[in-house]
């Protein structure tokens, strides 16, 4: 059980809370305090909108403990609007859909379950297609 | 300051499921064989390469329990762990020790158990090498991040569907040829074009497989050799390691190695070399997209172009810069922590003139590079084959 790794990240995995540097403008997710870009100090927060575009992508067959129940799952790189790449899982949509370039939206879903049917569920950020309709 | 630190001895087992083997017998085993082969010098210094143990077998503290197991209860004894490339790393560090004037002997084995564990086990211990709060929390593994580098590679750079075959079909074909490698059938690009996918556009050819393993070398000074020393002398000549931004989200251009790039430009100028006079390159293709960017990185193909070495034959035995030259990763099998080793085991063994079947003709430089994942560390070492009092 790792309840308070997960409570501690609740305002990226619920909200993509960043950061944006006083200094040079560049927008940072995850928040590291410093600047990629300028090496400065940079704590101001900054929320992300959640809406960018796919990178790149895959599909997991063999998955690791806790993800087991989601196989196949596909995962991208998405290009925020803002700037950074984040790492994701994609929802809502079957991977031969998937493409680069695609438009995509965060969304706030399951991740994994942390041992048994009674272990811990952990929750956090997803992307799915801009403007599609949930089955 | 004595700079000629010499590979004295090497040592390896084969590659691959040694189910009735373990963990502590792999290394003893190898690290024997190493002592042996350098005449009986012992060792005042164990570096350890292993990166999955205290996950896989449940035991750290692998630097006591090698030493121990194998005879040299008292000496220094260390793990050095940097997730793929801990091979690597460790045979820096035994070099550096050698180099201080501080160790005369450092022994470095490099070891790795994945037969301990069965199902999800091994993607999960593989993915703590990841960001855990930002990678691995969405279920990401190494094989998926080396998949989403090659989608976009082969997206950026207009590479063909089967444009990647020709990294295994090199592997395979040399691997062939080398005793101690898991694979041994040389394959086809047919073969590749048919074959089932892992991880899409990333398939099963395109991922060097997880194997139990063990390789050793005993490092010294060259003056330090016992009289009438049986091998050509094979000196370290240059030794670099370098880091990059663990998560490949932070890094603002994912298809580059930058730590791969700076690693092989310190050890080229350590060793006063350009990349030109290289005779044979050991990269660390644990996936073809790694060895694509690996060729790029080290400035032997321009962005977007490595693969066409392998496309044209450049990496084959007899192409103008041998690559993986006993299997690499793919073909002799991918023991995590012990692969840097088994590439210095590898290269000394060539330099030497005891490369078999798979010898490059007339081969007096090496380079061989050990990486950490998509490159967060890269560990570079140039090897060369030296005259005795030269
Ligand atoms: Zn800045």
């Amino acid at each position: 059980m790792e309840i308070p790794r997960h409570w501690r990240l609740r305002k990226q995995r619920y909200g993509l809370v960043g950061e944006v540097c006083p200094h040079c403008e560049a927008k940072i997710f995850p928040p590291r305090d410093v600047c990629p870009d300028c090496g400065k100090e940079a704590k101001t927060k900054f929320s992300f909108s959640g809406q960018g575009e796919v990178y790149s992508y895959t599909t997991i067959y063999n998955a690791p403990s806790g993800f087991e129940a989601n196989v196949p799952y596909t995962v991208a790189l998405v290009k925020l609007e803002e700037g950074p790449l984040v790492t994701a899982q994609l929802t809502d949509v079957a991977e031969e859909e998937v493409e680069i370039g695609m438009p995509v939206e965060m969304v706030t879903r399951r991740l994994h379950q942390d041992g048994d049917e009674r272990g811990l569920l952990v929750y956090g950020y997803k992307f799915r297609p801009i403007g599609f309709a949930a089955h | 300051m004595n700079n000629n630190i010499v590979i004295a001895g090497i040592g390896q087992t084969a590659v691959g499921e040694h189910w009735k083997t373990s963990l502590r017998e792999l290394a003893h085993y190898a690290l024997e064989d190493a002592i042996k082969d350098a005449g009986g010098l012992r060792p005042q210094a164990l570096f350890v390469a292993n990166m999955l143990a205290p996950n896989l077998s449940k035991q750290s503290h692998l630097g006591a329990l090698i030493a121990d197991f194998s005879g040299f209860v008292g000496i220094e004894a260390v793990t050095v762990e940097a997730a793929g490339a801990s091979g690597g790393a460790a045979l820096r560090q035994g070099y550096l020790a050698v180099l201080s004037g501080m160790v005369d002997v450092a022994l470095v084995v490099g070891v790795e158990k994945f037969t301990d564990v069965v199902d999800a086990g091994t993607e999960t211990a593989l993915a703590t090498t990841l960001d855990s709060d930002f990678e691995a929390v969405q279920g990401v593994t190494p094989t998926s991040q080396a998949a989403l580098l090659m989608r976009r590679y082969m997206h950026e750079f207009n590479v063909p569907a089967d444009g990647l075959a020709g990294f295994p079909v090199t592997a395979h074909a040399n691997g062939a040829g080398n005793p101690n490698a898991m694979f041994r059938r040389a394959i086809k690009a047919e073969t590749y074009a048919r074959a089932g996918m892992v991880s899409e556009p990333l398939n099963m050819f395109d991922a060097a497989p997880n194997a139990d393993g063990a390789a050793a070398v005993i490092l010294t000074r060259a003056d330090l050799l016992p009289p009438n020393f049986p091998h050509p002398l094979v000196r370290i000549s240059g030794s670099a390691s370098a880091s990059d931004l663990l998560a490949l989200h932070d890094r603002p251009d994912p298809l580059t190695f930058p730590a791969a790039r700076r690693s092989v430009e310190t050890a080229l100028e350590k060793a006063g070399l350009t990349r030109e006079q290289i005779d044979f390159f050991e990269y660390h293709d644990a996936f073809s997209i790694y060895a694509a960017l690996s060729l790029e990185a080290a400035g032997f193909a321009e962005r977007g172009r490595g693969w066409e070495l392998a496309r044209d034959g450049v990496i084959a035995l007899n192409g103008k810069l041998p690559c993986a030259t006993m299997g690499g990763l793919k073909a002799r099998g991918n023991p995590g922590g012990a692969t840097g080793v088994y590439q210095a085991v590898e290269a000394a063994a060539q330099l030497r003139g005891g490369g078999g079947a798979n010898q490059v003709a007339g081969a007096r430089y090496a380079m061989i590079q050990s990486l950490g994942g998509p490159a967060a560390t890269a560990v570079t070492h140039v090897l060369e084959r030296v005259e005795i009092g030269e």
